[in-house]
């Protein structure tokens, strides 16, 4: 069975995000890109279904500042096949168009499942995992916490609002959107990242040409706005649980 | 898998290269006194002299079954009482600990130390731009060496918990007004320092230790002072013993031994009293990993109004805080298997000793205990206070 993982790597929250002057994208001065975590996940279950029940397992990502670390890093945890998407994605890539370039590479790659992150704190047009899904013809199974392969199909859980689970059994191929792989992604010690870096080489395929139709366009970005509501208390502990008592009892709580 | 005799054999040979005196290994006289004095021994499967009992009858690959060597806070306990001085801290339980990551048997919480040492330059996941930000309000303006570009006397080694821990930044505060009232000329790396890696070295990962001492490296490179002092042991068993092997070599003290040199300096300004009654806990790797042991209670004795008491356990035989060697990210899991906290036995003693104050000079000591008097519920008993925080308050 052949594996692919998708990747699309992230602005790392750990730094402050700032805003450039044209106000409709991140200034990307320092801005430090990070793997998508639930992508992360996708990965660690992709390689846990290799040590599992057998498989040949790709992992698949843009060709940007960060994809070399998460495909050494792959690479060290088992996968076979590390490969990155070369094109232009400066600002103007969008889920739609990511999902129709990589299509193309997926149908190449011969891929029986397709395990991606169900969501990315990027993701304005939709979900890649579905769009993919849409574009491959095959079905899409999101918000998916572990999976089985029996008899040629996958029985993924797939988690419901309110702590509810449902098993499905799916076809393939398939796409599925992960949410959580079955156990957090592993560390992987720096001596065998570098000795990954020795070993594996990274396979580089021109991504296809972008059509960015389907996408949104950005008016504006802007940081959370201040509201007027919230009266700051000030004083001393005695002070403010004084005037807190006041405003239970204003609003009829007390 | 490692389960061939051969790969056992092998590493029976790593751990005798793993120091220049692993060939000691081979002299263990079985005596146990290493397993005795553990303060997780009896809650190991294999502490110590029974590991080296295993790994003579090549039955190594039991151990790598077992989680329990994860207990071991590196506190370097018993390669001090090791007759036979086998190193059994940085050969043994580092040795055993890096197979054990290897072969994918991390507690997760100590993963997250790790991944994040690995990314941000610090275990905590701070932002890396953000680690000059304590000195932000700091007066006079602390050098940052980038901006500053001249050359500095002292290069301080922060060090991670100093530059982000909400806590411990009054202790990274308090040196620098001792520094600034000496008149050091002194400069700091902010942004450009990583962690030193020591623990993270400590707790098997050598690979990210080095990883970590080649920039530290790098960035001592671009700039020119004339050595190195450290807020923490960790730091400074690191730099003086630890990275000379990989070719970084500069003179390097702990601000306590710094400041002892200064003390004439530093007497007269000391003016405040602080009336109490001190006792000074011993940090593992400034104390029994590097013999410094008077120069902080010289400090202490220094200041007006301190009467200096001992714990029962001090000097060499001082107990851990159970921070050290990847357990200040294990908590929970040491909890789990122990559901006792060595932070907590260690204030008990302070405690008996009849102190109102328990002075540490390492930086992962002073949130373990404050936590653990919390804990003990003896709030208002007992303070804890890093010595550079006394010596500025009696500074003024």
């Amino acid at each position: 069975m052949n594996i692919v993982a998708l990747f699309k790597l992230v602005p790392d929250l750990v730094e402050e995000l700032e805003i450039d002057q044209n106000g409709t994208a991140l200034n990307t001065d320092f801005l430090r890109l990070i793997i998508n975590e639930f992508d992360d996940h996708a990965i660690e279950q992709a390689i846990l279904l290799k040590e599992r029940s057998g498989a040949r397992v790709s992992v698949l990502g843009p060709d940007i500042e960060g994809a070399d670390d998460v495909l050494y890093t792959a690479a060290s945890k088992g996968a076979d096949q590390v490969i990155k998407l070369t094109g232009d994605f400066q600002g103007k890539a969008n889920n739609h168009a990511m999902a129709r370039a990589v299509a193309s590479t997926l149908k190449e790659l011969q891929a029986d499942l397709i395990l991606t992150g169900v969501q990315a704190n990027t993701d304005l047009d939709g979900s890649m995992g579905a769009l993919l899904a849409e574009y491959l013809d095959m079905p899409y199974v999101g918000y998916v916490s572990g999976v089985n392969t029996v008899d040629g199909k996958v029985v993924a859980r797939k988690e419901y609002p309110g702590g509810l689970v449902a098993e499905m059994e799916i076809k393939l191929p398939a796409v599925l959107g992960i949410q959580a792989a079955e156990q957090p992604p592993r560390y992987v010690a720096v001596s065998k990242v570098r000795q990954a870096m020795k070993t594996a080489t990274i396979e580089e395929r021109p991504l296809a040409e972008a059509d960015l139709s389907g996408g949104s366009t950005i008016h504006r970005m802007f940081k959370p706005e201040a509201g007027t509501r919230a009266e700051m208390i000030e004083g001393s502990a005695d002070e403010v649980a004084a005037r807190l008592v006041g405003i239970f009892k204003e609003i009829g709580v007390l | 898998m490692i389960t061939t005799e051969a790969v056992e054999r092998s590493f029976y040979d790593k751990v005798l290269a793993a120091t220049p005196d692993g060939e000691q290994l081979r002299v263990c006289l079985e005596c146990g006194n290493c397993s005795g004095i553990c303060p997780f021994g009896y809650l190991m499967t294999y502490p110590p002299s029974r590991l080296i009992a295993m790994i003579r009858a090549n039955r190594f690959n039991k151990v790598l079954e077992t989680d329990t060597v994860w207990m071991c806070v590196s506190c370097y306990a018993c390669t001090a009482v090791c007759p036979s001085k086998i190193p059994l801290t940085f050969g043994l339980m580092t040795s055993v600990k890096e197979e054990l990551l290897l072969a994918g048997n991390v507690p997760a919480e100590l993963q997250t130390a790790l991944a994040n040492s690995q990314r941000y330059g610090n275990p905590q996941g701070e932002s890396p731009r953000k680690r000059a930000d304590w000195a932000k309000d700091v007066k006079p303006d602390i050098a940052i060496m980038a901006q500053a570009k001249k050359q500095v006397d002292v290069l301080w080694f922060v060090g991670d918990y100093p530059s982000y821990h909400p806590r411990v930044l009054s202790t990274t505060k308090a040196l620098a007004k001792v520094l600034n009232a000496l008149g050091v000329d002194f400069g700091i790396l902010g942004p450009d320092e990583s962690s030193d890696g020591d623990s993270q070295r400590l707790s098997g990962e050598r690979g990210l230790f080095e990883m970590l001492a080649e920039k530290n490296g790098k960035a001592f490179g671009k700039y020119q002072f004339n050595k190195i002092i450290t807020t923490d042991p960790h730091a400074y068993n690191a730099i003086k013993n630890e990275y000379p092997q990989l070719g970084i070599s500069y003179p390097v003290q702990h601000f306590t031994e710094y400041l002892v040199e200064r003390l004439e300096q530093l007497k007269p300004m000391l003016k405040r009293e602080v009336k109490a009654k001190v006792t000074y806990h011993d940090p593992c790797y400034l104390g029994r990993a590097n013999g410094i042991f008077d120069q902080p209670r010289a400090l202490l004795e220094a200041i007006p109004g301190v009467e200096l008491v001992e714990m029962a356990h001090n000097h060499a035989n001082s107990l851990c805080c159970g921070g050290g060697g990847g357990g200040m990210w294990l908590d929970g899991f040491q909890w789990e298997k122990a559901h006792a906290r060595m932070s907590e036995w260690r204030i008990q003693e302070a405690v008996k000793s009849g102190a109102n104050i328990l002075a540490v000079a390492c930086p992962y000591e002073t949130p373990r205990f404050e936590d653990a008097v919390k804990s003990l519920n003896i709030g208002g008993q007992l303070i804890v206070k890093d010595i550079a925080e006394l010596l500025a308050e009696s500074i003024g």
